[in-house]
């Protein structure tokens, strides 16, 4: 019990510091959603100019719902370069903090944040585009957010393990690999049109599943049970990207600790 | 456990005394610690601490000085968990660093010369986190906070200003109040009172002082100041090279520089003697170089 207690508030630790961080920055929060609401604006009004309901649709649930996946890849991405970048990081390893509570407590609040962020966005392109959402089954497109939350949290936490082992580059792999996400989930376009090897890429990017059902649950309003094909792959990377995350995260930590790079660097 | 142990150290000083038997487990053990760096594959690794053993009992301080890059900075950072061993042990109360980590980090703080903190947040904002990872509670945390930084002469309205409005001195006091707040039996100072100004240094040493007196905190100090060393640690040991080339009391030093070297009894002579440099060229160095 008190092992939990302890978990309970160093898990709380992050998310109450990272809203502080938040609160701090809100200049740049600010900033960072009206890029990410021009952002979809000017792809979804690509949809618009070609006078396809679907198309626009399509594209509005690809740069909302990327927007989300990406907001909580990046927060779990740069917990550590975060801390790398203040020189706090040695006082975090240093505290007697399971690594599970200190990627989970990010986790999150990138989760919280990236609901709001999202919420926002949803809304201003909702009533920008006076969009019928008359079918749309929310509770599909929920019950695949969150689904979707799980394993995006795992390569969020594989992603953190970057900027553990090189400062600099850690950081930009981890903008790459984002990057490649993008590229392969099928974001804006179905993911039929890629090359068969980038297809075999996208499926095992946990956006591609995530994409695809809830385009169906609210522009069709597919149900939980139609939309099985894409939970199943969802659930599993879940189960193998969080502990494969945790146990890479580990090793990360032994190897910085081995040849010296926790040390503040810049 | 109870523990008399008799630390081989590599000094060539002809005439150090014998450490003394400590009752119980003692606060600090470190037993011939080494850890190399390979900086390039093509040379060799480079030894930033070779066999360094150290034992500190409960409720002392112990004064670690040393050029830049003789190992006093990886010496902390093995002692605090930071950096694995690649040889030896550190036990902390009896709790051995590798095989009980989590109650040795319950047991330990660091204060380093770099007060790093997040710099928009507030002193506050900043103290609340350390402590919630050490598992206080927010109201204790805040409570406890409120006492130890009035203690430090920081009042209650710095608190809620970003630190980065504050000057040197002032954030490496949140710096010191961030480690107390979590109530370390062994508190690891990492120069704490570099680039502090004299006012500022007197309120730390002070603090220091006080917090071995009424806490019974063990305190592993490095430091450039040896007037700083001189008043506040019961035995000195200097590194040189990554090796501990002496080890003794502040008096011991001083008589020993001059009985066996004919020099002024001061902790400057035995710095000089003991890293083989002077103490300006370390402050040089230093000043380009503070992370040691």
């Amino acid at each position: 019990m008190i092992a939990l207690t302890r978990d309970a508030r160093a898990g709380y630790a992050f998310v109450e510091r990272n809203f502080n961080l938040t609160k701090r920055y809100f200049g740049w929060e600010v900033a960072f959603l009206v890029y990410a609401v021009a952002g979809a604006l000017s792809v979804s009004l690509i949809g618009q100019s070609v006078g396809s309901r679907t198309l626009l649709m399509s594209l509005v649930i690809g740069a909302v719902f990327w927007n989300y996946l990406s907001v909580v890849f990046q927060s779990i991405g740069d917990t550590i370069t975060w801390e790398r970048w203040e020189g706090t990081l040695e006082y975090t390893m240093m505290a007697p903090v399971r690594r599970s509570v200190q990627l989970l407590g990010s986790a999150l609040y990138a989760v919280i944040y990236g609901l709001i962020h999202t919420a926002i966005l949803l809304a201003i392109l909702a009533l920008f585009f006076s969009l019928d959402l008359g079918r749309a089954n929310f509770a599909a497109a929920a019950l695949f957010m969150g689904v979707g939350s799980a394993s995006f949290i795992g390569v969020g936490m594989l992603a953190a393990i970057l900027p553990m082992m090189s400062v600099e580059r850690g950081s930009q792999m981890v903008f790459v690999l984002q990057s490649c996400l993008l590229l392969v989930s099928g974001v804006y376009y179905p993911t039929t049109i890629l090359p068969g090897w980038m297809q075999l890429v996208s499926r095992v990017s946990p956006a591609t599943y995530v994409l695809d059902a809830v385009r169906k649950a609210l522009i069709d309003g597919a149900s939980a049970s139609q939309l099985l094909p894409d939970l199943w792959p969802l659930l599993v990377m879940a189960f193998v990207f969080i502990p494969v995350g945790l146990w890479g995260f580990g090793q990360a930590e032994r190897y910085a600790k081995r040849t010296g790079k926790l040390k503040r660097v810049g | 456990m109870s523990i008399a142990v008799s630390v081989p150290i590599q000094s060539p000083a002809p005439s150090r005394p014998a450490i003394r038997p400590i009752p119980g487990p003692a606060a600090l053990l470190v037993d011939h610690a080494t850890k190399r760096f390979r900086v390039d594959r093509r040379k060799p690794p480079v030894v930033a601490v070779d066999d360094v053993s150290v034992l500190i009992g409960r409720g002392d301080i112990y004064g670690l000085l040393g050029a830049n890059g003789s190992g006093k900075s990886t010496f902390i950072r093995l002692v605090s968990g930071l950096l694995t061993l690649d040889e030896g042990r550190v036990e902390v109360f009896g709790h051995d660093l590798v095989r009980e980590e989590m109650a040795v980090k319950r047991l330990i703080n660091r204060v380093s010369v770099d007060a790093a903190f997040f710099k928009k947040l507030s002193p506050a904002e900043n103290l609340s986190f350390a402590a919630r990872l050490y598992g206080l509670d927010g109201r204790e945390a805040r409570l406890k906070a409120a006492g130890i930084m009035a203690r430090l002469g920081i009042g209650e309205k710095r608190m809620a200003r970003p630190v980065e409005q504050m000057s040197r001195g002032m954030q490496q006091k949140v710096a010191i109040a961030r480690a107390i707040l979590t109530s370390p039996t062994l508190l690891l100072l990492d120069e704490p009172t570099t680039g502090l100004d004299p006012r500022s240094k007197l309120d730390v040493q002070s603090f220091i002082e006080e917090l071995q007196a009424d806490h019974d905190a063990t305190i592993l100090l490095t430091t450039h100041d040896l007037a700083e060393a001189d008043r506040l640690c019961g035995r000195i040991g200097i590194l040189a090279g990554g090796r501990l080339a002496v080890e003794e009391t502040p008096e011991g030093l001083k008589r020993l520089v001059a009985l066996e070297y004919g020099l002024p009894p001061t902790l400057e002579s035995a710095f000089m003697k003991y890293t083989g440099r002077s103490l300006d060229d370390d402050v040089e160095e230093g000043e380009a170089d503070p992370a040691d």
